[in-house]
């Protein structure tokens, strides 16, 4: 079937299953727009900075464990999209992004609004193209598609020259993709998931460190059945939050910097580390020698090149976390070696010493009558939600109270720039969150530094009827900055005070939302019911113990149990 | 260590840029690089020369196999290879010295290309110790240009 290159995209894009895509136009992509009009089964949103449609995306594809899809224009829409994109790709989230292009035959011409962006954006994404040709346009989009979603999920840029999107294209049927040189491992090999279950059996003092990648693969359920058949304690990445059952008794939180006491000394005391899509990144080992030293160490990756990057591993598991998980699973349950109580039995110094460890130090700040701590919001909001509601953060201090606090019991519930750690995520990730998840209620943890940089998006909140809440923990400080210079720099804040900040509630109330304040304790509670009750966009503005701390924190490149305490 | 590696990489725009910006990007070294079509019309050979420890060599084949436009990975230091390298010489050559320069071309098996009244071309391949080495001697007689090549590198044929 003969079409144009537009209408062939917006079909495409049907055939992939996208209901709603995140975008702001420009001459380069006017064509693509034109044909938006007549597509009834596509919901563009029109945000108000395109890097926040490509945040709005990524979370978008967060929720709905799907690619997320953002449009922009060439030149400088193009170029605002270079943080989201490297956001996503530090976090691998399945992600296309669709740019427009000069011509083609004014490529390299230092044409207007042209720049390179297969070329820029070449290190932040899994893969990306330039369609020379209309007939490369259609067998282009689906193959981006699938490099996103599959393997280990990225970003996939995709550049769109005017006159290929202009050009008369042939439509065919899509067929399943073959590609020469990509072929993802999901199957573990049994002969390496029976040695990682006889090393399980052995263990001591094992523990689960679950990470992002348990979230990509919907293998929650298969984790938290290990965990339970064998009696073995959790802890979770930032990114892994929600892979486990916050509140479950096995569960002992985040670990690294910011992680839980026992959670961090549990890692340094293991006998056995079952890493399970994590990437051992640096805010996780702290210093390296230091890390798990007496550990064996599995790690059940779909990223080869993610195994023994950072920390030498035994036992190398190549799949995707279901399939291993599963197969572990299924191992133990057909293996006479196994007994619940005998696990149980084995590892019970080890929970008694973790609960001594808990106890010693547990999760906590120091409350006060008279001023507002924002840990104590973030416990308001888990307690005044059910803890059912999808969280996004900004980036700092109000990020790590999120994480802290929130006890996450399900995955896809929470959304952060984890590996990039992009100040200004947090709302147009809400937006993108309430635009898979209408009826849920979402909440942007924000800082009063990070909201501002992506404040313009309550235009777009308003427009599209995201009843999003956002809660400021509002310390007038870029809070998390503000930490290093007390422990490390004396105290000296070089430019972590914002000396001039807006008023917030005002500002919501330009925007035609809703805007309220806490400044006593006492207000927190009726503050949350007001905003959960309303159904539009709202800000709560809560005005925090400006040099509330983050803690435990490790300092950076220090064992991670050398931890500072409350 | 030294290591040659092997790639092979699928013809198509940028697909060099991306290796040589993977090496830039995470700090690994390319000591060389050729790069040329194979029997395969949309297929290239690229033969990179990199040095690092074990683990590093890990993470550059791993993360070249990461690229979707790879092939193939090859890292020559696990299999039975030969590898060559090539440089084209213009030596000086009067009177007093082009049969010198002749004898020490000869001993090396290396061919004069070009001729001029004061100087040869002289193209020479062989390992890289080789090659250095008939620089190294031709230096004192006087060396006026050079240009070498990366290395190349194929696995042996089996023996049986
Ligand atoms: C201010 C700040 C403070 C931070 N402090 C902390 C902290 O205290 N603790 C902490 O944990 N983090 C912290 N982080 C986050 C940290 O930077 C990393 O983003 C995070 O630790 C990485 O999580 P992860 O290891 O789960 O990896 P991810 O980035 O989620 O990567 C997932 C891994 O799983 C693999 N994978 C993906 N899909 C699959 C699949 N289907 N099957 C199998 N494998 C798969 C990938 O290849 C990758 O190796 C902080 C960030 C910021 C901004
Ligand atoms: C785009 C960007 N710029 C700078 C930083 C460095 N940074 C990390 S946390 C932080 C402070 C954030 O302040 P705020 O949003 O008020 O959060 P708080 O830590 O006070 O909760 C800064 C500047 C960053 N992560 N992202
Ligand atoms: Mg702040």
């Amino acid at each position: 079937m003969k079409m144009k290159g537009s209408q062939a995209f917006v079909k495409c894009l049907e055939e992939q299953g996208v209901e709603v895509i995140f975008g702001f136009p420009g001459g380069a992509v006017i064509d693509l727009y034109d044909e938006l009009l007549n597509a009834d089964k596509l919901t563009h949103v029109l945000v108000r900075h395109e890097q926040a449609a490509v945040h709005a995306a990524d979370a978008y594809g967060r929720v709905k464990g799907e690619v997320g899809v953002a449009l922009v224009t060439s030149g400088p829409g193009a170029t605002n999209t270079v943080t989201g994109i490297a956001s996503a790709y530090c976090d691998s989230i399945p992600m296309v992004v669709f740019t427009g292009q000069v011509p083609t035959m004014l490529i390299g011409n230092d044409a207007f609004q042209e720049v390179d962006i297969v070329g820029i954006t070449r290190p932040v994404t899994k893969h990306n193209y330039l369609v020379k040709k209309p007939e490369d346009l259609i067998p282009t989009i689906r193959e981006a598609f699938h490099l996103a979603r599959s393997g280990r999920p990225g970003p996939v840029l995709v550049d769109l020259p005017k006159d290929v999107i202009g050009a008369m294209v042939s439509y065919t049927e899509p067929k399943p993709i073959k590609m020469r040189t990509y072929k993802p491992t999901y199957e573990p090999h049994p002969g390496q998931i029976e040695k990682a279950c006889k090393t399980i059996l052995k263990a001591r003092k094992p523990v689960l460190y679950v990470g992002g990648g348990v979230i990509n693969a919907n293998a929650s359920q298969a984790v938290t059945e290990l965990a339970k058949k064998l009696d073995i304690p959790v802890t979770m990445t930032l990114m892994g939050l929600g892979g486990f059952p916050g509140t479950d008794q096995l569960s002992m939180g985040m670990l690294g910097m910011h992680g839980t006491y026992y959670a961090n000394m549990a890692v340094a005391n293991c006998d056995l580390l079952i890493a399970v899509g994590a990437r051992f990144d640096d805010r996780v080992t702290g210093r390296i020698d230091a890390f798990a030293p007496n550990a064996k160490v599995i790690h059940v990756d779909i990223d080869p090149s993610s195994i023994s990057k950072n920390v030498r591993v035994d036992i190398p598991i190549v799949a995707d976390c279901l399939h291993a998980v599963t197969a572990m699973n299924t191992w133990f349950d057909g293996s006479k070696e196994f007994t619940k109580k005998a696990a149980k039995e084995q590892h019970k110094e080890w929970h008694k010493q973790i609960k001594e460890w808990k106890n010693r130090h547990p999760l906590g700040y120091v409350e006060e009558s008279d001023i507002i701590k924002p840990q104590f919001v973030v416990q308001k909001l888990h307690e005044l939600t059910k803890g059912d509601a999808i969280i996004t953060t900004e980036v700092g201090q109000n990020q790590m109270w999120a994480a802290q606090f929130y006890h996450f019991n399900k995955p896809r519930h929470f959304m952060t720039s984890g590996g990039l750690g992009v100040m200004g995520y947090g709302f147009p990730a809400a937006i993108g969150a309430q635009m898979a998840a209408p009826k849920q209620t979402v909440i942007d943890i924000a800082g009063d530094g990070s909201i501002q940089m992506n404040i313009q998006e309550l235009a777009t909140a308003r427009q599209y009827k995201c009843p999003v809440k956002i809660a400021i923990l509002n310390n007038n400080y870029l809070g998390m900055v503000r930490q290093w210079q007390e422990l490390f720099y004396d105290k000296k804040y070089a430019h972590t005070t914002l000396d001039v900040a807006p008023d917030f509630v005002k500002l919501a109330e330009a925007y035609g939302a809703v805007g309220l304040r806490a400044t006593k304790p006492s207000e927190v509670e009726p503050v949350i019911k007001e905003a959960l009750k309303t159904k539009n966009t709202v800000i709560m503005d809560f005005v925090i113990s400006r040099e509330e701390g983050v803690y435990p924190m490790v300092p950076a490149g220090k064992a991670t149990t050398e931890m500072l305490l409350v | 260590m030294k290591h040659t590696i092997s790639v092979l990489l699928q013809n198509k725009p940028g697909v060099l840029s991306r290796v040589t910006g993977l090496f830039s990007g995470r700090g690994f070294n390319i000591d060389s690089l050729s790069v040329a079509e194979t029997l395969e019309k949309d297929v290239s050979c690229l033969t990179l020369v990199t040095h690092g420890d074990e683990a590093i060599i890990e993470q550059i084949t791993k993360q070249l196999h990461k690229l979707i436009d790879v092939i193939k990975v090859t890292d020559m230091a696990e299999h039975d290879h030969v590898e060559r390298e090539m440089a084209i010489i213009r030596v000086k050559a009067e009177s007093n010295t082009r049969a010198e320069v002749l004898r020490v071309i000869d001993i090396f098996r290396g061919k004069v290309v070009d001729v001029s009244p004061k100087s040869y071309v002289v193209e020479v391949t062989g390992s890289k110790t080789k090659v250095q080495a008939i620089i190294d001697i031709l230096r004192p007689i006087g060396i006026q240009e050079i240009v070498r090549t990366g290395a190349i590198a194929i696995t042996r044929g089996k023996k049986f």
